[in-house]
């Protein structure tokens, strides 16, 4: 067992996961494959959906992979933070407009 | 920026290069000629000799990050016209269709237009490898838009993106304004436009320790985004993959980034890219006329398997047109993803 939860090497061996389950990975990396292929969205735009969600989730093996692939696909320094300034506001908008929940129970137990 | 040669680099010397590329027990990465063995492709064979690309000198007025050649203001290999003129009447009794000149910026040697007028004179099609800012380096340059219109040549030219920042970061400070300058000036004679008969191909080359994106997604957005901007025009775009050797080897090692480059190579190796890979109807010929399967192998020193046929001096095209092509673990940059060349992809 590793003494640590998280290990950069693990991302190159994602496929593995087929191992025990082949039918339900198989399924899984054909449609990851598909999702990012040029549609009504190009892959590039994608790739920064996919570093901005990565963030969103905190998911250190995506953001490895997504902050490599939106910079090879061309995105700049600039547009890449911006993406996750995207991200930071709808997760800190989600915290906050949680606040109205609040402030609704406050008001309502209150004199 | 002074080029290895003159720092007295170590990485100058093309045998610690290929120390590097070959070390196995230091950095451990499958072998190249190892895979071609498995699916039965080694010896990889030569198909022929359709192009001959000469590299007539390593000066260039760039000193760019990822230059395989070294080239820079301060190197000083020079070929003389008594070389070139060794090349005319190979070129002049062959069946060879496709002379591509590079450098360096191989408008600075002296004898270009001469030899370029007199390659024309044999009917053959001239591609020029033109890093653009020549055009604009001194006012002798000025013309060579008319010059190469004049000539009907192709014009193969840099430019790793559509913006300033990333290709100034490799090509240096005022590449890009100078570059997207004389694009225009190309464009101005005729060059890029559809029914011109002017082509005009830009290549772009990874500002950094990645492979290139795709060519057809690449090109569309440079065809928008330069026309959008500048109004400028222009045929293809050349996805390159940078190789592992010079100023790049030294990037890769510098930074860190050596062995997981090569990992990126070794994994995206594509066995349908073999088959177009250039060096297989390609002839390379250094500035001082040894023969190599590759500008690559030329800036490595290795040259050309026949031994009786390694200058120009003793070319023989019946030992060239099967020869069985040099491999070592740089190879892995032409069959990355869909492969590359100097024509961009060779795999779809």
């Amino acid at each position: 067992m590793a003494n640590h939860y998280y290990n950069a090497e693990d991302l190159g061996k994602f496929g593995s996961i087929g191992e025990y389950q082949k039918e339900m990975a198989d399924k899984f990396f054909s449609y990851y494959g598909e999702v990012f292929k040029d549609g009504a969205l190009t892959a590039k735009e994608k790739s920064l959906i996919a570093l901005a969600v990565s963030h969103a989730v905190q998911c250190p093996y995506c953001i490895d992979a997504y902050s490599s692939d939106a910079y090879e696909k061309g995105f700049s320094e600039a547009q890449m933070m911006e993406a996750v300034h995207v991200a930071s506001a709808i997760k800190g908008g989600a915290v906050l407009v949680h606040g109205v929940q609040m402030m609704n129970k406050v008001k309502e137990i209150s004199m | 920026m002074k080029s290895l040669k003159v720092l007295q680099h170590h990485l100058a010397d093309a045998n610690n290069q290929l120390a590097v590329l070959e070390n196995q027990s230091e950095h451990q990465h499958a072998s190249f000629i190892g895979k071609l063995l498995g699916l039965n492709l080694f010896p990889l064979q030569a198909s022929g000799v359709d192009i001959f690309q000469i590299n007539v000198g390593k000066m260039c007025n760039q000193v760019c990050k990822h230059c395989h050649v070294d080239a820079g203001p301060d190197r000083k290999e020079i070929m003389t016209r008594e070389t070139m003129q060794l090349c005319l009447p190979i070129l002049a009794n062959s069946n060879i269709k496709i002379v591509d000149l590079t450098g360096g910026a191989p408008e600075l040697n002296p004898d270009f237009r001469w030899f370029v007028e007199e390659i024309k004179k044999l009917g053959k099609h001239i591609i020029v490898r033109c890093n653009l800012t020549i055009i604009l380096a001194n006012k002798r340059f000025y013309d060579l838009p008319e010059f190469f219109h004049k000539h009907q040549i192709e014009v193969v030219s840099s430019l790793p993106s559509f913006t300033q920042d990333r290709t100034d970061r490799q090509r240096g400070d005022g590449v890009f304004e100078d570059s997207i300058k004389a694009l225009q000036m190309l464009n101005n004679v005729g060059y890029g436009h559809d029914g011109s008969g002017l082509i005009l191909n830009l290549v772009y080359n990874p500002a950094g320790a990645f492979l290139p994106p795709s060519q057809q997604a690449l090109e569309k957005e440079y065809k928008t985004e330069l026309a959008k901007k500048f109004n400028i025009v222009f045929n293809n775009l050349f996805a390159i993959t940078n190789m592992p050797i010079s100023r790049y080897l030294d990037y890769l090692l510098q930074t860190g980034n050596y062995d997981k480059y090569m990992e990126k190579l070794v994994s995206a190796f594509n066995p349908s890219a073999i088959k177009n890979v250039m060096c297989r109807n390609t002839i390379s010929v250094s500035w001082d006329g040894f023969l190599y399967d590759c500008d690559f192998n030329q800036m490595l020193d290795l040259k050309v398997a026949p031994q009786t046929s390694q200058h120009l001096s003793n070319f023989d095209l019946s030992l060239l047109n099967n020869r069985n092509i040099v491999l070592k673990q740089h190879c892995y940059g032409c069959t990355a993803g869909a492969g590359s060349s100097c024509g961009g992809e060779v795999a779809s």
